[in-house]
């Protein structure tokens, strides 16, 4: 049947059915599905990575391709106290916040973990902080940070913890804090509910078992739920110091990187100095300065999901 | 569970439950009490003798009126919205057939395609966001919608193909070629039979997709300029600022407003949310 | 309705070579059964059948075309999935009706033939529902039924029954039977289910890593295996083997014997036999050619054994024996007096003992 209708096909649905034919070709499907990936993040991703190693190589400017000049980007940056106080800057926030908001979304999660009514209501609002848009919930915590009509301060002086106003995001150290709170605010829902899931899928039997053996509940947690909990957890911490690591949009709302230069990350930085003052070369070099950093934490969380997978 | 004494319920449990909720939640609330209040009551200073910060007597719609009139605030509301929904139609479709590809055919490659695509996923938009404005430019989309609809799949669609790559793997590869050999071609079988069964999946990638460009912040601020382009968070952040000077009932009003799209969304679709978030980080 | 012809076929995955140089034709209507161990090579010549798996070398036809290079879709034929793979999101009515669909039959024909093929395996009152509301039988149906209302050229069932429980298996074994009387379609058939294998089909083909060891109808296969092989594979419980070293009887013709073993090769092997003189052999009896002896037996074709175990089957009684240092199995009557430590002498039944070359494993 097959051969009578083949001779029968005209030209152009000959053309359409060689298209057909290489399409049942695994590898034809599997390049023409994956083109318009390719194509986006091969454009957006991969050139702009090429394009940024190049900027940074040069003294462009906005507007001005600029001339080559070798390390010079880097070796100003290298010599730049705010950009030290930035780098600085990043790698404490990320440490201080990520030890946080482990701490506390495991303890969430765990108490999540327990049956009570209106868990379902209360798990769905306590990711309110991280899918609503950070800058907007970010410029509640402005207000709310503001040193005039703080409620903070209020809230503190009523309570009797202070005695004057507290100017929060004024002063340089405070600052810092300030930003590190509404991070951990806005993370440890992520965390809380990561794990949470982590925790679900551990067998309840396994803790039932341990009890019958005599664990005492903080035994309990130390020698069956942490160690199984222990991947997803690595997984989740990389992925937040990633995000943590080059964040932007809190420092940029809360402080601009004030006061005094005192908060910036390599984020706000760069874009300071890219866009703030259009050295784009040397903005460009900041933001790469970021790379190797995350780099290793990339290549340390391929290796992990490597190891627990050939496990 | 093995429970204990009520007391100890109580200080193991409830209180710091109601606590976490109360922190977490306390900034909306905020949001919500600033938007309905009067300038006057506003900018009183928290040590004035009537500064009553947790209600308000006088509830006003007068920012949110200000906001929508005075403002472009419905025209960042519009473009988000259609920047939101085109880059997450690209990238779920990009992001299915990539994952599909990824999880369910053999070729030369693959598991380092696959490595790329996850590392992509680790790229974060600082990383890259000075560059792109060049390219942006060059491209001639710098100021358009465009210039974010095309980039936000950058970071879309390899999340997009994480999860997707996860649904995938998990149904049994009979399926399709039983489809396959009941007559359908590789592509029908994977239309027909694969995405329908993934339907799920689609969905939490999609609505996960949705909020994540609805969130995006960096971009936005640096490709765009003109007010008239903007998105929320970034007209928000500049429009309502003159100088140093904030208007808070309005600023509030928008983060409000701003924030509902993303929180109806999410309230339909919880567990669709929440199995993308999981998934998301799931090796 | 088609032959299917497999010429020299092979197939490499990177370090195995699952398949190594299958010959074989598949009669019109023939219903050929593909048994083996687990990881011989099945699935994976029906999957090159089928047009699932590439082929590294030879050539499959099915009817007169040769198929190597034709998608599954165009290759006319329907399998069945040992876990059934029914669309879960699809009726068992658009089950049965998705492959008629992707042909573009029109939809009165696509009805009338989904009807037909529920009425022959009597799933009608199921026809609206999902796969996952129905009981693994059900479902087992639902799979056939998909397959039979293309009236396609080939059946390939891979394990189709692996997945029922031991009853239900069997009932399926019948109908599967019965099916294929009243379709006449050719079948391709892989279990690796013995009984499933001697039941069903019109010849069965044993494969041991990738090699087919013989092909042939049931019976032949069990009364005459080409080697240890088979003649271990087919048959429960399976063929009893000792190594035995061949000599000379006192009175003339040859004796094989071991520590426990002292038995006359009868006249009609001696032939064949007569070239192990004075060397190793592997003698093989199955269980059913054992009984206990009696007084008229003649004494070099019994021998003595110890009583280990006795399984009481109702139907027959197996004795778990040992014979010298090698253990055996005898299948004798259901209320033969045996015990445990009992010592019995045994008879072999002389007409079926098998030999085979300890080397080669071939039948000598
Ligand atoms: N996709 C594959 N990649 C690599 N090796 C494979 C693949 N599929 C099968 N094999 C190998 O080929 C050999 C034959 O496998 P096949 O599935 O055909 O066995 P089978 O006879 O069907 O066994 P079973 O009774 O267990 O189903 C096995 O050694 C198996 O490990
Ligand atoms: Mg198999």
């Amino acid at each position: 049947m097959s051969v009578t209708t083949a001779a029968l096909r005209t030209p152009e649905a000959a053309s359409r059915s060689r298209v057909k034919g290489l399409l049942e070709d695994e590898r034809w499907l599997a390049a023409a599905l994956l083109f318009p990936t390719m194509l986006l993040l091969g454009l957006f991703i991969a050139y702009p990575f090429v394009k940024g190693v190049m900027l940074s190589l040069t003294s462009a400017r906005v507007g001005e391709p600029g001339d080559w000049v070798g390390l010079a980007n880097f070796a100003k940056i290298w010599d730049d106290p705010i950009f030290r106080r930035a780098v600085w800057n990043t790698f404490w926030y990320t440490g201080v916040t990520t030890v946080f908001k482990l701490a506390l979304g495991l303890w969430l999660a765990v108490l999540l973990n327990r049956h009570f009514r209106g868990k379902a209501f209360v798990r769905a609002f306590i990711l309110l902080p991280f899918i609503i848009p950070t800058v907007l919930s970010t410029f509640a915590w402005k207000w709310m940070f503001d040193p005039t009509f703080s409620v903070l301060n209020w809230t503190f002086y009523k309570l009797g913890l202070i005695t004057g106003r507290i100017n929060w995001l004024g002063d340089p150290d405070l600052a810092m804090v300030s930003v590190m709170v509404v991070n951990i605010w806005r993370g440890v829902p992520f965390y809380a509910i990561s794990l949470l899931a982590g925790l679900q899928t551990i067998s309840p039997e396994l803790h039932e078992a341990a009890a019958i053996d005599g664990a005492r509940p903080w035994q309990r947690f130390w020698h069956v739920t942490w160690p199984l909990l222990l991947p997803v957890t690595m997984v989740v911490v990389l992925f937040s110091v990633i995000q943590t690591f080059a964040d932007f949009q809190l420092v940029y709302v809360l402080t601009g990187g004030g006061p005094a230069n005192a908060t910036h990350l390599f984020a706000t930085y760069a874009y300071q100095i890219a866009i703030g003052t259009g050295l784009l070369s040397e903005g460009a070099a900041i933001s790469l300065a970021m790379f190797p950093v995350l780099f290793l934490v990339v290549v340390v969380q391929l290796l992990y999901i490597r190891r627990v997978e050939t496990r | 569970m093995i429970e204990g004494a009520a007391w100890r319920k109580w200080v193991y449990f409830y209180i710091p439950l109601t606590i976490f909720v109360f922190l977490l939640l306390f900034p909306f609330y905020w949001m919500i009490v600033t938007t309905v209040r009067p300038d006057g009551e506003l900018y009183r200073p928290w040590n004035a003798p009537n500064y009553t910060p947790f209600w308000t007597a006088n509830p006003t719609l007068e920012h949110i009126q200000y906001l929508l009139e005075e403002t472009l605030f419905s025209t960042w509301m519009l473009n988000t919205m259609i920047i939101a929904l085109a880059s997450t139609a690209i990238s779920l479709v990009c992001g299915v057939f990539a994952g599909y590809a990824l999880a369910r055919l053999n070729f030369p490659f693959a598991g380092s395609l696959g490595t790329g695509i996850f590392i992509t996923y680790l790229v974060p938009q600082t990383l890259l966001f000075i560059p792109l404005s060049d390219i942006v430019r060059n491209f001639r989309l710098g100021d358009t919608p465009w210039a974010l609809i095309l980039t936000y799949p950058t970071f879309l669609i390899p999340f997009c193909t994480w999860l997707m790559m996860g649904y995938f793997k998990a149904i049994p590869k009979e399926l399709e070629e039983c489809a396959r050999i009941d007559g359908a071609s590789r592509f029908k079988a994977m239309v027909y039979i694969i995405l329908p069964i993934a339907v799920p999946g689609i969905l939490s990638a999609g609505i996960f997709a949705f909020t994540l460009s609805w969130n995006e912040f960096i971009y936005a601020l640096v490709f765009l300029s003109s007010p008239e382009q903007k998105t929320v968070p970034v007209g928000v952040t500049s429009e309502l600022i003159r100088g140093d000077v904030f208007f808070w009932g309005p600023l509030m009003a928008g983060a409000l407003l701003g924030s509902i799209p993303v929180a109806l969304v999410y309230s339909f679709f919880v567990e669709h949310y929440v199995a993308g978030l999981t998934g998301s980080v799931k090796g | 309705m088609a032959q299917v012809v497999i010429r020299s076929l092979n197939k490499r995955f990177d370090e195995v070579h699952a398949v190594k140089d299958v010959n074989l034709e598949i009669r019109d209507k023939e219903f050929m059964v593909f048994v083996g161990p687990s990881g011989c090579g099945k699935t994976t010549t029906l999957r090159m059948i089928a047009g699932l798996e590439s082929i590294t070398s030879g050539q499959i036809l099915i009817g007169d075309r040769v198929v190597n290079d034709l998608p599954p879709m165009d290759r006319d034929i329907a399998m069945v999935f040992q876990n059934y793979a029914l669309y879960p999101h699809m009726s068992v009515y658009d089950n049965m009706a998705f492959g008629l669909k992707m042909r573009k039959f029109d939809r009165e024909e696509i009805r009338r033939r989904v009807q037909e093929a529920a009425d022959i395996l009597g799933i009608r009152d199921y026809l609206h529902r999902k796969p996952r509301q129905l009981s693994g039988g059900q479902r087992q149906r639902v799979a056939l039924g998909r397959a039979i209302v293309r009236h396609p050229q080939v059946f390939l069932f891979d394990e189709p029954l692996s997945n029922l429980d031991a009853k239900l298996r069997v009932q399926m074994r019948v109908e599967l039977k019965k099916l294929h009387e009243r379709l006449g379609t050719t079948a391709v058939y892989v279990t690796h289910d013995q009984v499933e294998a001697m039941t069903l089909g019109d010849r069965v083909v044993v494969m041991r890593d990738g090699v087919v060891q013989q092909v042939g109808e049931p019976l032949e296969l069990y009364n005459n295996p080409v080697n240890r092989f088979v003649a271990g594979f087919l048959g429960s419980p399976a063929m009893n083997f000792a190594p035995v070293r061949v000599v000379a009887a006192n009175g003339g013709g040859l004796r094989i014997e071991n520590d426990g073993l002292r038995l006359l090769v009868p006249p009609d092997q001696a032939g064949r036999v007569g070239r192990y003189a004075g060397r190793e052999l592997t003698f093989g009896i199955r269980p059913e050619d054992l009984r206990i002896a009696t007084d008229s037996d003649p004494p070099d074709l019994t021998f003595e054994a110890i009583v280990e175990v006795v399984e009481r089957l109702g139907s027959e009684t197996l004795l778990d024996i040992r014979v010298g240092s090698s253990a055996m199995v005898a299948a004798v009557e259901p209320s033969a007096p045996a015990r445990v430590r009992d010592r019995l002498r045994l008879a072999v039944n002389p007409e079926r003992m098998h030999f085979f070359d300890p080397e080669t494993e071939r039948t000598v």
